[in-house]
């Protein structure tokens, strides 16, 4: 029997206010084994460490039971505690007593019955621990980036530049991502391409960057240190490293009539295309579901036109193996589909644009060289209204329950640049509340409202109704409770954000997990932001949550730094809580090589003592510790019972199961 | 039987560490009360709840059983949860043959993000076990002290 230590932790009055920690501390004390019991206020204080670890030592501890918050946040550091103290760090168990009790219960009694009985269940466990050690597994160094955005590009940068390899793989024939699109950003109104573009090109020319464009991630297998991708490199029927991206072929194509992605369908584009001018990879791309020789054989303009010889109608998807030591996830976003939002009329007329719509209409890259013209007739408008929180803070099911964040800052930006440009115009803007925390931001608003004289009105728009060539805004001003009606040249809807819809299977790919929302949840929401809680997978950018471009640069940095932490590293420790088989048991019958996830699991001939001192040879189970993960498939699998986990063994859990049912 | 409002039922949640069990944190970092019966013990994966476990709790006195774990396809080891939903399924038609009440037992998914459901799956089985009152089938009383 093990000699076991237990402390209950007070976490302030986080754990002390519901559950009596002395009478825990008591009871717990009496329990068969335990040598040592007390409490104290912070137990993963340096103070509360250095007393664990005198304890340990005083009493020659062979377990410790810490009865304080979740496992998921301080097991590491009282594993290292115990280390210290010369204890094997895996003969520490805790008992969660203060999210899974003092936090839930609120009546004393109740709660401290609890966390007495939990702190059984890991007493009973702990009697059970066998010292572990944890192997060592190799890292691959170097790191894949999902997504060519902005965030993509800033972690591709900073990983590139503490000298690791990194690929970037973006599933549009360029990097960009919607950046690209933006005109100017909020709150300096500095110019998205002049500080987006040199950033591309910084990526493609740096020589530790592969970008893989117009490409996507087939499938992920393997574990920290050691991803193994496979790339589809998807055909784009042009040899990108014989086209000179010339666009020749981007004129002479007769298939004129396909609707340009880049200005959100607001103009078209040819069959070949380039997305726009400064593309990195600056290549065309054929696009196959319009060209018409790749549909029905006849044509092959572009190829006749082009002279390097770079059309490729023959071309075929191409997949690339390639292992990584960390991923790095940064799908970035979308705005919503507006069909459920059809009051404000965006299925009816072509002057209710979207927010990004509009940041084309005013782009001197975009469809109208940056006049700003009503897409149905040409006119220039004379009154615009704004609409916010568009599918935002939305509790109805076609909408976001979240705030996305940017809307209000980029429509004071548009409201601004509208009434700078043409201060014939008059511009209103409809919002719930204006939300402005950020550097110079709320500066800016007031700015748009005091020197650029927006109007702005607390209130939602109930109907746009398109008559006579005018949208009829009606609206209801909440502050003086009128009723407001608005004849307007155009409306532009600040619809909310989405994850775009590649991130739910990429995180499926990746078992990395995701919220509600479909955004990446991150290993703890204020410490450990950048991470996903499955080792080796990381995020940066809006995947993770709505932000503006500051705050994705800030986090695709971070990023970068923590996969720069790890591929720097030439081994990782290996979790030791892996499965082991009892080669006496096992009768090598495979049911646990079919259910393992990783092929841990390989099987030999070894030779055991058979009867009258004969030798017989029997086919046995082994598993590689480096490649087991630990879930335990193979444990429940196994017919024989040879199979058990470390640190979660069968005993382990029934010991746990008594002492709960006790 | 004669239904005893005092009655406490004593129930076994096994959450898995990646999903469920942040879950059940996440409910306590919210504060949503859920009742004291629930003890959760904490597995790797859904798919490392030997159906013995279930029949060991039943065996000591537990009122009910509670498997949680990721949703179907996001599973942190890709397929643990599916080999768990195959496994219960078997199981609990079993139990149920011996007597031991659908209602007793269940499978959930809870992700990290959801610990508002997790609160609320809790709630309900409790109140869903304790109409259905002590579970004597399997109980072997030499356990008892």
């Amino acid at each position: 029997m093990q000699r076991i230590g237990v402390f209950v932790c007070w976490c302030g009055t986080n754990i002390a206010a519901t559950v009596d920690v002395k009478a825990v501390a008591e009871a717990l004390g009496k329990e068969p084994g335990v040598v040592f019991a007390t409490d104290y206020q912070y137990m993963c204080s340096q103070a509360g460490q250095d007393m664990i670890r005198d304890a340990i030592q005083e009493h020659n501890l062979g377990g410790v039971v810490i009865c304080s918050c979740s496992p998921r946040m301080h097991e590491t550091t009282f594993r290292k505690t115990a280390e210290k103290a010369g204890l094997n760090p895996y003969m520490v168990e805790i008992a969660n007593i203060r999210e899974q009790c003092s936090w839930i219960h609120k009546d004393m009694p109740t709660a401290t019955e609890k966390a007495i009985i939990l702190g059984r269940a890991a007493i009973a466990k702990v009697h059970l621990n066998a010292p572990l050690t944890a192997g060592e597994s190799p890292v691959t160094k170097r790191a894949l980036v999902i997504g060519g955005g902005i965030a993509g590009i800033q972690t591709a940068l900073d990983i590139a530049d503490a000298g690791f390899p990194v690929d970037i793989v973006e599933k549009k024939p360029t990097i960009g991502g919607k950046m690209t699109q933006i005109d100017k950003t909020f709150p300096t109104l500095d110019c998205a391409a002049c500080i987006l573009t040199p950033k591309m090109v910084e990526a493609a020319q740096n020589e530790n960057i592969r970008i893989f464009s117009y490409s996507e991630v087939d499938s992920v297998k393997g574990f920290v240190g050691n991803f193994h991708a496979t790339i589809r490199r998807k055909a784009r029927y042009v040899k990108e490293d014989v086209c000179t991206g010339c666009g020749l072929c981007t004129e002479k194509c007769p298939q004129k009539k396909v609707p340009n992605e880049f200005n959100l369908g607001l103009d078209n584009r040819r069959a070949i295309y380039i997305p726009f001018a400064q593309a990195v990879p600056k290549v065309a791309t054929i696009d196959p579901n319009y060209c018409t020789m790749l549909k029905s054989g006849k044509c092959g303009v572009c190829a006749k036109v082009c002279t390097a010889g770079a059309i490729d109608y023959k071309q075929k998807d191409e997949l690339i193996e390639e292992d990584y030591g960390a991923i790095v996830v940064a799908t970035g976003f979308n705005p919503i589909k507006l069909d459920h939002y059809d009051e404000y009329a965006y299925s009816q007329s072509p002057d209710v644009v979207t927010s990004l719509e509009f940041e084309r209409l005013m782009n001197a890259a975009g469809p109208t060289a940056g006049t700003l013209l009503r897409p149905s007739d040409g006119e220039h408008p004379h009154t615009l209204v704004f609409v916010q929180c568009v599918g935002s803070r939305e509790t109805r099911d076609c909408g976001k329950p979240y705030c996305s964040k940017i809307c209000c800052m980029y429509t004071a930006k548009h409201a601004m640049l509208c009434r700078e440009k043409y201060p014939d115009t008059e511009v209103y803007v409809f919002y719930i509340d204006v939300r402005t925390p950020g550097k110079n931001f709320d500066e800016f608003y007031r700015r748009a409202v005091e020197e650029y004289g927006v109007h702005y009105i607390k209130g939602m728009v109930g109907k746009v109704v398109p008559e006579n060539g005018k949208l009829k805004v009606q609206a209801s001003d909440l502050l003086s409770n009128e009723q407001i009606h608005i004849d307007a040249d155009m409306v532009i809807l600040a619809a909310a954000i989405e994850p775009d819809e590649s991130a739910r299977s990429i995180a499926t790919m990746l078992t990395a997990s995701m919220d509600t929302n479909d955004f990446f949840t991150e290993a703890h929401p204020k410490l450990r932001p950048v991470e996903s809680p499955t080792a080796g997978i990381f995020l940066s950018g809006v995947c993770q949550g709505p932000k503006d471009i500051p705050e994705t640069v800030a986090q695709a940095g971070a990023a970068a730094s923590k996969v720069i932490g790890l591929l720097a590293k030439d081994h990782l420790m290996c979790n030791p809580c892996v499965a082991e088989a009892n080669e006496l048991m096992c009768n090598g019958c495979s049911s646990c090589e079919k259910v393992c996830p990783y092929g841990a699991i390989t099987y030999s001939d070894k030779e055991f003592p058979g009867p009258n001192r004969t030798r017989v040879l029997r086919r046995v189970a082994s598993v590689n510790p480096a490649v087991c993960q630990g879930c335990g498939a193979c444990t429940v699998a196994c017919p024989s019972g040879a199979m058990d986990l470390k640190g979660f063994s069968t005993s382990q859990i029934m010991a746990e199961v008594d002492a709960i049912c006790k | 039987m004669q239904v005893n409002n005092e009655f406490k039922p004593t129930i076994v949640a096994f959450c898995c560490n990646w999903c469920s069990y942040a879950g059940a944190d996440l409910s306590g970092t919210n504060r949503l009360n859920y009742p004291a019966n629930v003890k959760i013990i904490r597995v790797p994966c859904s798919c490392r709840v030997n159906p013995m476990f279930i029949l060991r709790a039943f065996q000591r006195g537990a009122d009910g059983v509670i498997i949680c774990g990721c949703h179907p396809g996001d599973c942190h080891y890709t397929t643990g949860n599916y080999y768990a939903r195959r496994r219960m399924t078997l199981l609990f038609s079993m139990l149920d043959y011996l007597g031991i009440e659908k209602g007793r037992t269940r499978v959930e998914w809870v992700s990290a993000a959801e610990g508002a459901k997790f609160a609320a799956t809790m709630n309900e089985f409790v109140e869903t076990v304790t109409k259905l009152g002590e579970n004597k089938r399997l109980e072997d009383l030499r356990c008892k002290n």
